[in-house]
């Protein structure tokens, strides 16, 4: 008989933390690293020295492309005082900083290490939005790139699919946009921190101001079906259906279970870990899934022992609202086809059954790809330890929070399950 | 023509020479565009060539307004949306293209299932990489 998926030994997360996620024009890589490193060491409840770190894992999608700067792993390593111990980068596109996160897993889970930090960092902003295109539309399959798909199209294709197969339209997409705006307010490192009626208000008194004619909407729909409001991207997608260009770091102190409760009372133990890899739009079994993240969820559900009903709320990788939809259905929550029906009985929200993505999601708190893996992380962090402040899901018994984590048109994707005990 | 290693670089190739070409396993007879050396169900590499019928059904697109830099040099962007997307093959294999002959500012117009046909853009120079495949609705 096949041995249940597990980890030789226990791993905990003692520590995290980021940065803010935003466009800053007076910040680079290394500051934001700095801040989130800062962060991660104060959240640290008993006493710990960052010399004991004994291995680092960096998440950085495309340094390369975005400030022509690579190998980021020993610039982190030395920012932090922490070389010369081993530092590695990990690629995998937006999903970058997720893989970092799952090699300090298995590094401390071998016994090799006891106390691993692992993190990410990307600097987009001082690009133009043409040139994030481009440097995003890297990780796309060799066909789609020459096809000319840039990353928005490629999940646009994915929307007309799913619509095609279940019936929802872009009203079904904007529930999604509308529930991550009324989250993102409640999260002041988020990047995007209005509801989309403060938006519309902003809106508004701007024309005021202007002395042009004042919009009038309705409600929330009418102004996100509105292109003067709400600009096409890639059909279905318009601008509110996609995450913003973000600059940011993120970082988690992973450390071995029987030291655990040396840095704090409250540990979250690594319950499920599971990778996936997908291929482009010619190799997938069907357009309305991916196959990377039900391969990822399932090796992690079968390392937890309990499926998608034990686990209380996620965050999952909505770099497009579209992406939100099919996410929650690959990783069982909802049945395949279900999951925007469930989204507009507010199943989601933050006092829903299952909240996703409490944060604000990529969507609002922003999607500096390469540090957004172990962002997602932090908010399981917040949320598990009732950490979370006004965002915090209503339900004191929370046990097990997940992170869903994408890279490419779904050729990486992961799933993390981080409990309580 | 079967001498083409069977690849990206040959598939971009005949592209370029207006055939769709896929490869096929000379083992389970399974048909694959784009074409690939190894057969993934088989594991045998003895593959050959074989043209695809350019006839299929659109199984998903987009409609682009924001642009990369190289499309927006070619004339598209905000004002002048392109379109791209999935077609399924008749006999099988899911290719990606561009999709001509339908209005990309106008996307409620594009039906998924559209019948589509194989079609060639060319652009000027002579680099292989520079015939696209696209797709446009069948009979026109």
């Amino acid at each position: 008989m096949k041995k249940r998926k597990r980890l030789s030994r226990g791993v905990a997360v003692v520590g995290a933390g980021m940065s803010g996620f935003g466009m800053y024009r007076d910040k680079d890589a290394k500051d934001l690293f700095l801040e989130a490193f800062l962060e991660m060491r104060d959240s640290v409840d008993k006493d710990f020295d960052p010399k004991d770190i004994e291995s680092l894992y960096i998440g950085n999608f495309s340094g390369d492309f975005f400030v022509r700067q690579a190998h980021w792993a020993p610039i982190i390593a030395d920012l932090l005082g922490l070389a010369p111990i081993p530092a590695t980068r990990t690629e995998g596109a937006c999903a970058s900083s997720a893989l970092s996160f799952r090699e300090a897993v298995l590094a401390v889970a071998s016994g090799m290490y006891d106390v691993v930090l692992a993190g990410g960092v990307e600097e987009m902003s001082k690009r133009t939005t043409e040139e994030v295109a481009e440097g995003l539309a890297l990780a796309t399959s060799p066909y789609e790139g020459a096809a000319g798909f840039t990353f928005p199209g490629v999940f646009g294709a994915f929307a007309t699919a799913y619509f095609a197969a279940y019936g929802a339209t872009r009203e079904d997409l904007m529930n999604v946009t509308i529930k991550s705006h009324m989250n993102a307010p409640l999260n002041h490192k988020a990047q995007i921190r209005s509801s989309i009626a403060e938006i519309m208000q902003v809106r508004r008194e701007k024309a005021r101001q202007k002395g042009v004619d004042i919009p009038v909407w309705e409600d929330e729909k009418a102004f996100l079906r509105d292109p003067g409001a709400n600009p096409p991207v890639a059909w279905p997608l318009h601008l509110f259906d996609c995450c913003p260009i973000s600059d940011g770091a993120s970082c988690v102190l992973v450390v071995a279970e029987e030291i655990a409760r040396e840095f704090t009372e409250k540990p979250l133990y690594v319950a499920g870990l599971g990778q996936g890899s997908g291929r482009g739009f010619h190799g997938m079994d069907r357009l309305t899934s991916m196959e990377a993240t039900r391969r990822a969820a399932a090796e992690a559900y079968e390392m937890a022992g309990y499926g998608p009903d034990g686990v209380d709320f996620a965050e999952v990788h909505d770099c497009f609202s579209i992406a939100e939809l099919i996410h929650i259905e690959d990783l069982g929550f909802f049945e395949e086809g279900k999951g925007y029906g469930a989204v507009a009985q507010g199943a989601t929200r933050l006092d829903g059954e299952k909240p996703v993505n409490t944060s604000g999601g990529l969507k609002c708190k922003g999607h500096p790809v390469g540090a957004t893996g172990t962002g997602q992380l932090i908010e399981i962090w917040k949320q598990l330890r009732g950490e979370a402040g006004p965002r915090q899901i209503p339900n004191p018994d929370l046990r097990a929070g997940a992170a869903h984590n994408l890279g490419g048109t779904g050729g990486t994707c992961t799933y993390t399950i981080l409990e309580r005990r | 023509m079967q001498d083409r290693p069977i690849g990206d670089m040959a598939f971009r190739q005949y592209l370029k020479e207006e055939k769709l070409m896929g490869s096929r396993c000379n083992a389970c007879a399974r048909l694959y565009a784009p074409p690939r050396g190894l057969c993934v169900d088989c594991q045998v590499a003895d593959m050959k060539w074989d043209e695809i019928v350019p006839s299929g059904k659109l199984a998903a697109f987009t409609c682009i307004s924001v642009v990369t830099g190289k499309m927006r040099e070619a004339g598209f962007g905000k004002n002048n949306p392109y379109c791209v997307g999935v077609v399924e093959m008749d006999e099988g294999p899911r290719v990606v293209g561009r999709i001509t002959g339908v209005d990309a500012s106008d996307p409620e117009s594009i039906r998924i299932g559209m019948p589509m046909t194989a079609a060639f853009i060319h652009s000027a120079g002579n680099d292989s990489a520079d015939t696209v495949l696209a797709f446009r609705p069948s009979g026109k």
